[in-house]
Formats: structure tokens, C-alpha cells, sequence
């Protein structure tokens, strides 16, 4: 019987230890999330469509629309992909089917996954659960909305510039950016090839453990991935013993914190030391300065190239014309929306002749600087920490019409995902009665150290992942 | 090589820019089957017609023949090479870029040696880099067969995502006869590394040419311009004779040559100008983000240095003691050159060897790697001994399983007087114009006499004896 499951109150873990004995099928699990779909996610739209039940052993499981999944339309958010349905499953789809999860639905994202609030989505935004006037995050802020409202488990987010840790901080949940290269992108619709990521989201640090050994390792269809060179550990220990935590002196000095934030994320740090962990300043001057600014040279300018592919020639929309170039152009006029259309633009002249030199070689060159930049820090430290997010959720509309405003939110998540490293995303409190995030960098394929820091965290902090307005 | 205008001599500099398709079993960047005349649109798959999300696996073996194509044009391996993306919108290119190696490629600053009358002329190599082929498109209407102004255009993917070399030479080239020489030279050993079929028609081999000209003595360099779509070695030169010609005429009269590419029309021998392009191209060159940089071992590399045949300039010039230039260009450039040797080596002729080689072989369509040398070495001895007709049929015969020369060898000659004469004097009963000119004079007419009469005995007379007796009759008058 569904009835008898609270989808509200299950973490992942939770709910395969009711499969694991029997008290729910796989196929009342999923009619429960379904039915929790029905009831909330009218208000919400952190779907853009679900999926029925078709067999599997284990429990559901939310895609981002950005991972192709055989047979169920991917749009990416985008008009252009509308009616666009995968003859392939994206190499993390099909891990997870072949784990046994079952496909709940896709989830809503800016288009393309460029943004910070999904409002850019084509098919409309999401909504914040802790406050449906204010925003999810952004790109994945579908399944971190779904995971917050127990309208699932667990799910699937892309990350290229904090898409998977800033909405999962605005929505109270845990996200992991895991390692570059650990996870496969096949079949995943590309936004900056040498940034994007996929990883987890879900509602505990060791449900994100458990789905990254899920997804992760070396894909034969990916040249770009290497097998994790140790095994993804679910984390059990409640203190930090030995631990150090590197605080990179700049963050400090950031515009545009919120004292809120700030306040959560001492707290958390005070947290850390009171189980054992070691405070440590750390510097990282040129990740903070020009982060952002190589960021916005390399993403559109891959970006420019990856979506090149949408013509109208072979798939999903096409815009009638009377020639061959008059076709392609009103298809993209009218299948891209205006923030992939700035990014095109952006990639574009930061790529052309003359100009190449100084954007998108010079970024290059910097992008270098900030992984080594990292790389020094992380060498007296076993991770850093920094808020994840400057704010928490905003209304919807707010930034919506500043594309400046809007990037600056991923200006502590970017630097890290320049230089490749993994990223945990963790609840550390409220402020305003909405949630703040903890982000811990790790060193290349230091997944395990993060999920550790987080776990002990988590269970020290005790947050209720429940927004506030569903309690009681 | 010079060329004699009206203002003085000039010299022709050409650079030439071959692709080469390989012939990998699968494409460059996914497991489609690479194949020549499947049906349209059935050798492709989500990462060849850029599908979302769909990602380039590099093919191992393609990245292996590329490696051993530049170690035979004597090429730097780069330790690392690097595959960028070049962005251009065409309905051929699925993804909206190509994937190719660009500012560092696989194989650097290699040579070829083509042995010439005049010595050997070295042809610098630039680059030979590895990408992938575009997909074919067909133009349907309009007049211009460009897809400006078609009614519609039909595109075929199967081609889209075969492995290609491009190989850029040095303008180091200076008449389309050393251009040709060049190229028959770098297809044979295209050919014998096995890495393609190199075929001018079905495009597996395609050569552009950057032309211009100078005057003879000069070293500069003047605007060039390239010529597309030549099929064949032949049109090859004759475009770049065209091309020459063209511009010595624009310079001599005081204009100055244009940068042009011009598409070689094989129906009327002329050069036809493409639209000058609206704009410059951009293509927006980057790394390839989808893939890691190539960094072969150097066991690999030498692996493959160790396997490479002897290139084909310097068997041309170990033939050369007995040979001319022309024959041993002709062996070399067929494949010949190895049964030459071993036929020679049996103890035949090295001439006569050659000339049935290169001509009967091949024109009884026999693969060389078939023969026995020994029993060639037989029939080109016995070549004017036994009937022609023996001799053709053993020719034919000499690839199957189990040849041997002797029965052919067994057969012969019709020589007796009696059995030819009345061939003979029906031969010149039905020629009487041809007696009477031999008669006055013209003696060199023999040959056809001879002709004649062993086609008329089937290739059975004894060519020498029938000589004789043709030359008596004829002489008695």
C-alpha cells in the first residue's frame, strides 16, 4: 500500500531498506513518489514530465532533462529539443537502471543548464518548497526542488559552474560536483564540455555516497573518464578528528554575502572544530578574483560549439524557410531562449579570430593559475570550506533582468570547478527560516574525504531537510 | 622547370594537399562500419550525426596509420598531439564543427624523395594530420549545384565521420609533371602501407593544389591560388598547367594575380572560379574538449618505424642500374617492382622482364603477388621461341594455383615453309597496295606483313621464320 509511505520524511537509504524487506514493491514506492508528484508538484513544476513504472528492483530516481534517457523526450529545457526523444540512454541512466532504479521523471533546469534559478527553464520556473515565491537555484533546480518536497529520493543534476551544489544549497539538501572525469557524460546534452558534471543530490551525505558509486567510474563511450582510483565509502564516523579545514582568506572580503550566510557558515565551522577538526587559513587570490571572468570566457565559448548541432536538419524542431541558411536561422531564433543565445554570442567572439588570443587563451592560461592555486591550498589542508551560495533563495523575478547579478551567484562555486575538484554542498542552518549551504572542496578524487566531513557534519548539525511549511 | 612567357621565364610553385581516407574498418570517432556504396544514411549512429550528447571515441587503429603514414614520409611524431574543433555551419557537418587535429599535429616536417631525370627532387612535408571525413551532399536544382539556389539538397552521413589524413607539402614543387611523379609515388606507398586504397574516383584520394608563379631565379612568393575537385593524376596536371599558364598571362600583362579557388571543369579542361566567399572564413579553432591529447609511446613509434617498407623513391633508384627511369618508375609506382626482382633474379632479361611485366601482366589483369617469379623467368626466355599463343595464354594462366611453365614451353612454333606459305601468299594477295609501297621503297611495312600472318595463323608461326619467309617473298618480287 502507498498510502502507508511518507515520501516527505524518506531519505534514499530509508527507502531501500523498505524495499530490502519487503514493506513496499518497487512499484508502490514509485506510485507513492507519483502520487506526492500529484499532489505538490503542481505548485512547484520541478518536473517537466514524469515517467510510469516499468519494472525495476530498487527505488526511483529523478533525471535532470539534461540526461538523455531512451524512449522519454530530453529537452534540456529548450524549445529547440521539444518532441526530441533518445534512441540511447545516457551512460548514467543506464547505470542507474541497471542498479535497478526506476524513473520517476525529468527534471526542470535552465535551458541547457545555463542559469542560477531555473527561470530561464522554456517551459516555465521552478519553485522554491521552502518558499514557492522565491527560486530552487539554478540549473538543477528541478531535482532539488523534487528531492526537498519528497517528490523523490534521490536525482541527477549536471554541474558546470555549481548547478548541482548552489541549488541544492538554496533547497536544503546535499549535492555532490564529484571529481572532473569520474562520472560520464555520455549522453548528457553538453554546455561546457570541459566543465560539466554529473553527480548527486539527495537528502543525506551517505544517500550521495551511495549514488556516485553508483554512476561513477571509466566509460569505455566517454575518453575523457578515469576509474576512481578508491572506492566510494559510505562515511560512519561522527568525528573530525585529524581534519583540516582550509578557509580561504578572501572569502571574506566577497561582495555580496549575506550576514545570514556568513553566520550559518561560522557556525558550521565552530561545529567542525568542536569535533575535532582544525581551522586553517588558506589563500586563494586569483581563484576569487578572476574566477569569474575566465568562467564567462570558457563555458560560451564551448558552449557556442556545442550548440552548433541545433540546426533543424536532423532532429526535433525546425523552423520552415525558404533556404538552406534562412531554415537554421529561424530555428535557432526561435528555438533558443535569450540566455543561451547571450552565451552563444559571448563563446563566439571569445573563440574568433583576433580575439582568441586574449579571451578564450587567456582564460586558459588563468584556468591553469586557479588549479594550481588549488592544488598549493589543498596541500596543508584535507579539504576547504566556504559558504556555497552568497545568498539564500531570492524571489523569483529578482535577477531575473541582471545577468550580471545572476552569474555572481555561482562566485564561490566556480573557482573549484575550474580546477576540476569535487564539491559537497551540505546543509548548515536557515537564515530567514531558508536554508544555507556548506561547500567543501576536496582534492581530485577526494570524494571520500568530503562525504566523511560531511556526514560528521550533518549528523552534528542535525538540519531538518523537510521544508518548514510541509512540517506539521 | 621553367616556363617561357613573352616577358621571360617563370617558374611554377605548387604545394599540394592530399586527403587520404583510411580504410579502418569503423569511422574515426565511432564504431559505424566505413564502407563504400551501402545504402544512404544506414552507416551512422547518434555520435556521427551529433546527437545530443552523444561523445568521439578516437579510433586506435586510425591513430596508428596516421603515425605510420608520417613515419614514411620521414615525419616528427609529435609526442603530443592535440584535436580541435573547428566550427563551421554546413548541413554535412552534423555537429557543427569537425573534429581536427589543427596546431599540433600528429606527424611534422617530413620529406619525400621523387628520383627525376634532372636527380632527386626532395618534396618537403609539412604536416600530415589526422581529422574526420565531412558527410556528401547532393544539390537538387538551381543551376550552380551549390546549395545556394537548389530547390533541395539531400545529404548522405554515411561518409561523415571516416577517418582522414591530410597531407600539406612544402610549395616545394615546381611542374605538374614532378607534381604527378610526387603523387604516384606517395599513393603507391599509401597503397603498400595498407592504410587506404587511395582511388582518385571514389575519392578515396583527393589533391588540391595551391598555385602560383615567379619569375625563374626568383625565391619570393606570390598570391596562390588553389584548384579543387581534380579525379585523376592527368586532370591534376593539366589543372595546374591551366593555372600556370593563367597567371603568367595576368602578370605579363600587368595585373596582378588574385587569391582564388577555382574548380577544375574535367568536360571543357578549364578552370572555373568558386563565388568569392562573403566573408572571411573564421572556423573558431579550439582544443577538442571531448578528448585527451594523443601521446603515442615510443615503443609504438618505433614499433611502427620497424614495419615500414622500403619507401618507393629509393627503390626506383636501386632499379635504375638496369633499368631507365620511366621503367623503374613504371614497376615501382604498379607494385611491380618486387616481381621484377625476383623474376630477374631467376635468371630473366631485366628489359624484356620489365616490358611483359608492366605490359602483359597487367594487361591480362594478373596480380603480381600471384606469380611464381621462376615460371616467369621461363616464358620471358622462352618468349620468342615458343608461339605467341602459347606465350599469351601462359600469361594469363600464370596466377592460378599450381602454374607451371612447362607445357606452354612444350609447345612449337610453326616454322616449316610449307605450313606458312600459303598463309603467306594469301596474306599478300589480299595487301596488294601494301606490296606495291614495300616494293617502292617502303620496307618498314614488313612488320605489318608479319602481323598479318601470325594473326592469321592464331599466334602459332614461329615470328622469326615467318619474318624470313615474308622478307623472301616480298623480295622476289
Amino acid at each position: 500500500m502507498s498510502a502507508i509511505v511518507d515520501t516527505l520524511r524518506l531519505s534514499a537509504e530509508d527507502a531501500i531498506g523498505l524495499v530490502e524487506r519487503r514493506e513496499v514493491t518497487p512499484g508502490e514506492l514509485h506510485a507513492a513518489y507519483r502520487a506526492a508528484i500529484d499532489e505538490r508538484d503542481g505548485e512547484l513544476h520541478a518536473y517537466l514530465r514524469t515517467a510510469d513504472f516499468e519494472g525495476g528492483s530498487g527505488i526511483p530516481i529523478a533525471l535532470k532533462d539534461v540526461i538523455s534517457t531512451k524512449g522519454v523526450e530530453t529537452t534540456a529545457a529548450s524549445r529547440i529539443l521539444e518532441g526530441y526523444v533518445p534512441v540511447f540512454d545516457a551512460t548514467v541512466a543506464a547505470r542507474c537502471r541497471a542498479a535497478g532504479l526506476t524513473l520517476l521523471g525529468k527534471t526542470n533546469t535552465d535551458e541547457f543548464a545555463m542559469g542560477s534559478s531555473t527561470e530561464n527553464s522554456a517551459y516555465g520556473p521552478t519553485r522554491n518548497p521552502w518558499d514557492p515565491k522565491r527560486v530552487p537555484g539554478g540549473s538543477g533546480g528541478g531535482t532539488a526542488a523534487a528531492v526537498a518536497a519528497g517528490l523523490a529520493p534521490w536525482g541527477l543534476g549536471s554541474d558546470t559552474g555549481g548547478s548541482i551544489k548552489q541549488p541544492a544549497a538554496l533547497c536544503g539538501n546535499v549535492g555532490l560536483r564529484p571529481t572532473y572525469g569520474t562520472v560520464s557524460r555520455f549522453g548528457v546534452v553538453a554546455f561546457a564540455s570541459s566543465l560539466d558534471q554529473i553527480g548527486p543530490v539527495a537528502r543525506t551525505v551517505r544517500d550521495c555516497a551511495l549514488l556516485t558509486s553508483i554512476i561513477a567510474g571509466k566509460d569505455p563511450a566517454d575518453s575523457t573518464t578515469v576509474a576512481h582510483p578508491e572506492p566510494i565509502a559510505l562515511p560512519d564516523r561522527a568525528d573530525l578528528d585529524g581534519v583540516r579545514l582550509g578557509v580561504p582568506k578572501q572569502v571574506a572580503g566577497l561582495p555580496g554575502i549575506e550576514t545570514g550566510v556568513t553566520s550559518s557558515f561560522e557556525a558550521a565551522l565552530a561545529t567542525a572544530t568542536s569535533l575535532g577538526a582544525e581551522i586553517v587559513e588558506v589563500e586563494l587570490p586569483l581563484s576569487f578574483e578572476y574566477g569569474m571572468a575566465c568562467y564567462y570566457l570558457i563555458a560560451p565559448a564551448e558552449a557556442s560549439s556545442n550548440l552548433a548541432r541545433y540546426d533543424g536538419v536532423r532532429y526535433a524542431t525546425r523552423a520552415e524557410g525558404d533556404s538552406y541558411r534562412s531554415m537554421v536561422e529561424r530555428t535557432r531564433d526561435q528555438g533558443f531562449g535569450d540566455e543561451p543565445k547571450r552565451r552563444i554570442m559571448l563563446g563566439t567572439y571569445a573563440l574568433s579570430a583576433g580575439y582568441y588570443d586574449a579571451y578564450y587563451g587567456q582564460a586558459q592560461r588563468v584556468r591553469t593559475l586557479i588549479m594550481r592555486e588549488h592544488r598549493d591550498a589543498l596541500a596543508a589542508v584535507d579539504a576547504l570550506a566556504t559558504p556555497t551560495s552568497p545568498t539564500v533563495a531570492f524571489p523569483i523575478g529578482d535577477k531575473a533582468s541582471d545577468p550580471l547579478a545572476m552569474y555572481a551567484c555561482d562566485l564561490l562555486t566556480i573557482p573549484s570547478c575550474l580546477a576540476g575538484l569535487p564539491g559537497l554542498s551540505v546543509p548548515c542552518g536557515l537564515s530567514e527560516g531558508l536554508p544555507v549551504g556548506l561547500q567543501l572542496i576536496g582534492p581530485q578524487f577526494g570524494e571520500n574525504v568530503l562525504f566523511r566531513i560531511g556526514h560528521a557534519l550533518e549528523r552534528a548539525i542535525g538540519f531538518e531537510p523537510i521544508p518548514t511549511r510541509y512540517l506539521g | 622547370m621553367t616556363v617561357e612567357g613573352t616577358t621571360g621565364a617563370w617558374q611554377p610553385v605548387i604545394g599540394l594537399e592530399i586527403h587520404v581516407q583510411l580504410k579502418t574498418r569503423t569511422k574515426m570517432f565511432c564504431r559505424c562500419p566505413v564502407g563504400f556504396g551501402a545504402g544512404e544514411n544506414t552507416q551512422t549512429c547518434p555520435v556521427c550525426l551529433g546527437f545530443p550528447g552523444a561523445l568521439p571515441v578516437p579510433n586506435k587503429t586510425a591513430l596508428e596509420w596516421t603515425l605510420k603514414l608520417g613515419l614514411a614520409l620521414d615525419c616528427e611524431i609529435a609526442p603530443r598531439a592535440v584535436f580541435a574543433r573547428k566550427n563551421y555551419f554546413y548541413p554535412d557537418l552534423p555537429k557543427g564543427y569537425q573534429i581536427s587535429q589543427f596546431d599540433l599535429p600528429s606527424c611534422n616536417n617530413g620529406r619525400m624523395i621523387v628520383p627525376t631525370c634532372e636527380g632527386d627532387h626532395v618534396i618537403g612535408i609539412v604536416r600530415a594530420h589526422l581529422e574526420e571525413d565531412a558527410a556528401k551532399t547532393v544539390h537538387v536544382g538551381g543551376h550552380t549545384g551549390r546549395i545556394g539556389g537548389a530547390d533541395y539538397s539531400l545529404v548522405d552521413y554515411n561518409r561523415g565521420g571516416t577517418p582522414l589524413v591530410e597531407i600539406v607539402t612544402a610549395p616545394d614543387i615546381h611542374s605538374s609533371d614532378d607534381a604527378k611523379r610526387f603523387l604516384q609515388l606517395l599513393r603507391q606507398m599509401i597503397v603498400e602501407l595498407g592504410v587506404s586504397d587511395a582511388e582518385m574516383e571514389k575519392g578515396t584520394l583527393r589533391v588540391d593544389a595551391n598555385v602560383s608563379v615567379r619569375p625563374a631565379g626568383s625565391t619570393e612568393l606570390r598570391t596562390r591560388c588553389e584548384i579543387k575537385n581534380m579525379n585523376s593524376f592527368t586532370h591534376i596536371a593539366k589543372g595546374i598547367d591551366s593555372e600556370v599558364m593563367r597567371q603568367i598571362e595576368v602578370w605579363e600583362s600587368g595585373a596582378e594575380v588574385e587569391q582564388h579557388t577555382y574548380d577544375y571543369d574535367v568536360a571543357h579542361n578549364r578552370l572555373t572560379a568558386r563565388r568569392s566567399k562573403e566573408e572571411a572564413d573564421d572556423y573558431r579553432y579550439f582544443p577538442e574538449p571531448d578528448l585527451v591529447p594523443v601521446e603515442p609511446s615510443s615503443e609504438l613509434v618505433e614499433t611502427l618505424r620497424a614495419s615500414l617498407p622500403e619507401p618507393p623513391g629509393a627503390r626506383i633508384r636501386r632499379l635504375e642500374p638496369a633499368l631507365d627511369l620511366d621503367r623503374a618508375t613504371v614497376l615501382v609506382t604498379g607494385g611491380l617492382d618486387r616481381l621484377w626482382e625476383d623474376t630477374v633474379a631467376a635468371g630473366a632479361d631485366p628489359v624484356a622482364t620489365a616490358n611483359i611485366v608492366a605490359n602483359n601482366l597487367v594487361g591480362a589483369g594478373v596480380d603480381p603477388s600471384e606469380v611464381t617469379p621462376g615460371e616467369l623467368a621461363k616464358l620471358v626466355t622462352a618468349r620468342e621461341r615458343i608461339p605467341r599463343r602459347a606465350f599469351d595464354e601462359a600469361i594469363a594462366n600464370i596466377g592460378d594455383p599450381g602454374f607451371t611453365a612447362e607445357p606452354y614451353l612444350a609447345v612449337e612454333a610453326v616454322a616449316d615453309a610449307a605450313s606458312l606459305e600459303p598463309v603467306i601468299d594469301a596474306v599478300i594477295a589480299a595487301n596488294a597496295g601494301q606490296v606495291e609501297a614495300y616494293r617502292n621503297g617502303k620496307t618498314g611495312l614488313l612488320g605489318f606483313f608479319v602481323g598479318q600472318v601470325m594473326k592469321e595463323t592464331q599466334g602459332a608461326a614461329d615470328p622469326r621464320a615467318v619474318n624470313e619467309l615474308v622478307r623472301q617473298r616480298l623480295d622476289q618480287g
